[in-house]
């Protein structure tokens, strides 16, 4: 992040002289990177989030996912500042488990996503860095992505990628998945294999060209049967 | 939440309804007896069970403490939202952008409201969502438009449809669209001068059911709890009778006898002029968060709001029909989201009636540019044959 204060606005590097004193202002927030990516097909959804925690020119961890299971129908991919993305999890943990013995049965996968909205806008003032994107199943049983902005505007989607490669990944996915600008092409509904093979496909190229994003990638695929997980390894460089 | 509300089982919000900010206070202050100070980790924001019986803003907030030299003083009970925007030190930075950028429109005419918006939805250059939805339907008779801040504009959006169902279930009769707009006015003040930006038309139709068989000639006093937001008791025009259609009350719950009414049948409108300063019929108020609350025949939102204007300020009329109405809001959007980058992809456009709102099907304006340029095309070999002749 201070690398942007080394570079002109003419691109050539500034100057380096003595200015005065400066105030650094503490900020609560970092950015820890990360991608994650939802797809969500006719009766699965697949989250999948790669493995590497970073701040600045360092990284922390080559081995944290980003992707939280919920429930048996439900994960959540949560990226941005990791201290923000541990604490909502939790939250969102408790609420469950409120809701569980309040109401006894299981939130789904619409209910939650309304929930984390307003736990969201609830911090309107002092927000949680986080963006997320919810993937499962619904109460017919067909997949559902939510994705999120980290305040909490929420809405229903077919697919979503987030977190620092998301404006890489996003146009992608709208040519692949949502057929878009493609003119006479055939669109056909996209079986779980084809889409596990793309997301890992998609984080490959994320990994070549967005420095945040690497290291392994961590598949989530749900469906009725329950939620299996997937490891690929990416670039660790 | 709701239903615990009116069958008494916590304390009625209502009872102690908007006051000051400084109920807002941070949960750190607080005594509610819900919070476990030892646990704070999880419940200590405070906002689970307890948000309903919040006696302000129905939502609680977290406030961050102003920030100061001395760090981690636990005195926050005098913390309000006014000092958010009063503080010496600006408030924690936030380190994303949030989404702006639209245009959103509304008329009255004299087949009901129009309200047609564009669905791009975008975060400083990027384009968060090419299909978000900003005209929001809150009941059969009421829709709001939104601009500003998205999340800001979805979250009150649902407090608003919540408090309306509320009060109709409190109240037996559905509150109206004078007294909707004044609502959500009155709920964003407490957040004037902070960042919140919710810039939203409310557009809908005042119904009043008319049994005219049970009313021949006589005179009716005003139902149920006969309080109208907008006029007071002294200026009531005396002319109207006004039921909703959710009231269930009997003829005989005579609790207004302030004014008196003859029956006014909903048939006998003068349709050539505009009735939108009576009772019922079509509405549109604009609502914005810095405390501005209008009435208004023809409204255009948002960041491609000057080009819809100069649409639609040289066509719409009173008395245009159901397609010329259509055609217009669709045309002007399209026009809006051609010059402004902020505004694009598809349009929604929805009507209301006495009956209620219907939607047209949402249409991706993309068509309409390949249109627009083979009538252009068109257009220019047209002319060079006739300059030949």
């Amino acid at each position: 992040m201070f690398a942007t204060q080394v570079y002109g606005d003419n691109g050539k590097m500034k100057e380096y002289h003595y200015t005065g004193p400066v105030e650094h202002r503490f900020s609560p927030y970092s950015f820890n990177g990360g991608t994650v990516l939802a797809v969500a097909g006719e009766d699965f959804a697949i989250v999948a989030s790669d493995t590497r925690l970073s701040e600045g020119y360092s990284i922390h961890s080559r081995d944290s996912p980003k992707c939280y299971k919920l429930t048996d129908t439900t994960v959540i991919g949560c990226s941005g500042f990791h201290g923000d993305c541990l604490t909502l999890t939790e939250i969102i943990d408790a609420r469950l488990k409120m809701y569980k013995h309040s109401n006894n049965k299981c939130m789904t996968s619409g209910a939650i996503a309304a929930m984390l909205s307003t736990i969201l806008y609830g911090r309107r003032f002092f927000p949680y860095y986080v963006y997320n994107i919810i993937g499962g199943l619904d109460e017919e049983g067909k997949g559902a992505v939510y994705s999120f902005d980290p305040v909490g505007s929420y809405q229903r989607d077919t697919y979503k990628a987030g977190g620092s490669a998301s404006a890489m990944l996003q146009p992608l996915l709208d040519n692949q998945i949502g057929f878009k600008n493609m003119e006479g092409v055939q669109h056909l509904p996209l079986s779980q294999e084809k889409a596990v093979q793309l997301v890992k496909d998609v984080f490959i190229s994320a990994a070549e060209r967005d420095v945040y994003t690497g290291d392994a990638l961590r598949i989530c695929i749900v469906t009725k049967d329950g939620i299996k997980e997937e490891t690929v390894p990416l670039r660790k460089d | 939440m709701a239903l615990q509300d009116v069958s008494g089982f916590q304390d009625t919000p209502m009872s102690h309804m908007w006051n000051s900010p400084a109920s807002l206070s941070g949960p750190m202050g607080d005594t509610t007896p819900l919070l476990d100070m030892a646990d704070e980790r999880i419940l200590g924001w405070g906002r689970f069970k307890s948000s309903e019986r919040d006696g302000g803003v129905p939502l609680r907030f977290f406030i961050p403490p102003p920030q100061s030299s001395v760090p981690f003083r636990c005195d926050n009970r005098h913390t309000s939202l006014s000092s958010l925007s009063t503080s010496s030190s600006p408030p924690t930075r936030r380190p994303f952008p949030l989404s702006h950028g639209t245009t959103t429109l509304a008329f009255v005419f004299q087949g009901g409201v129009i309200a047609a918006a564009d669905t791009r939805a975008s975060c400083s250059g990027l384009v968060a969502c090419p299909s978000a939805q900003k005209i929001l339907p809150i009941h059969s008779h009421l829709l709001v438009t939104t601009s500003g801040s998205g999340a800001d504009c979805m979250l009150w959006e649902r407090i608003l449809a919540r408090e309306i169902r509320l009060y109709q279930l409190r109240h037996g009769r559905r509150l109206s669209i004078t007294g909707s707009a004044k609502l959500l006015s009155h709920m964003l003040h407490p957040f004037k001068g902070t960042d919140v930006c919710v810039a939203a038309t409310l557009c809908g139709w005042d119904v009043e059911e008319v049994r005219v068989e049970e009313f021949k000639g006589k005179r009716v006093d005003r139902m149920g709890s006969g309080r109208d937001d907008s006029i007071s008791p002294a200026k009531r025009p005396v002319e109207e009778t006004v039921m909703s259609t959710s009231d269930a009350c009997s003829q005989d719950d005579l609790t207004d006898s302030a004014c008196e009414r003859t029956r006014h049948a909903v048939t006998d409108v003068d349709l050539t002029r505009s009735p939108v300063r009576d009772r019922c019929g079509p509405k549109l108020f604009y609502v914005c968060s810095d405390g501005t609350r209008l009435q208004g025949e023809l409204f255009s939102v948002g960041s491609g709001s000057p080009y819809a204007y100069g649409v639609l300020d040289g066509e719409v009329r009173w008395s245009l029909n159901e397609e010329e109405a259509i055609s217009l809001a669709r045309e002007a959007v399209y026009r809006a989201t051609h010059r402004d980058a902020y505004s694009g992809n598809c349009v929604d456009l929805f009507h209301i009636t006495a009956q209620g709102y219907c939607r047209r099907d949402r249409e991706d304006l993309r068509e309409e540019y390949h249109r627009e340029r083979e009538r252009v095309l068109k257009r220019g070999k047209e002319e060079s044959e006739e300059d030949k002749k």
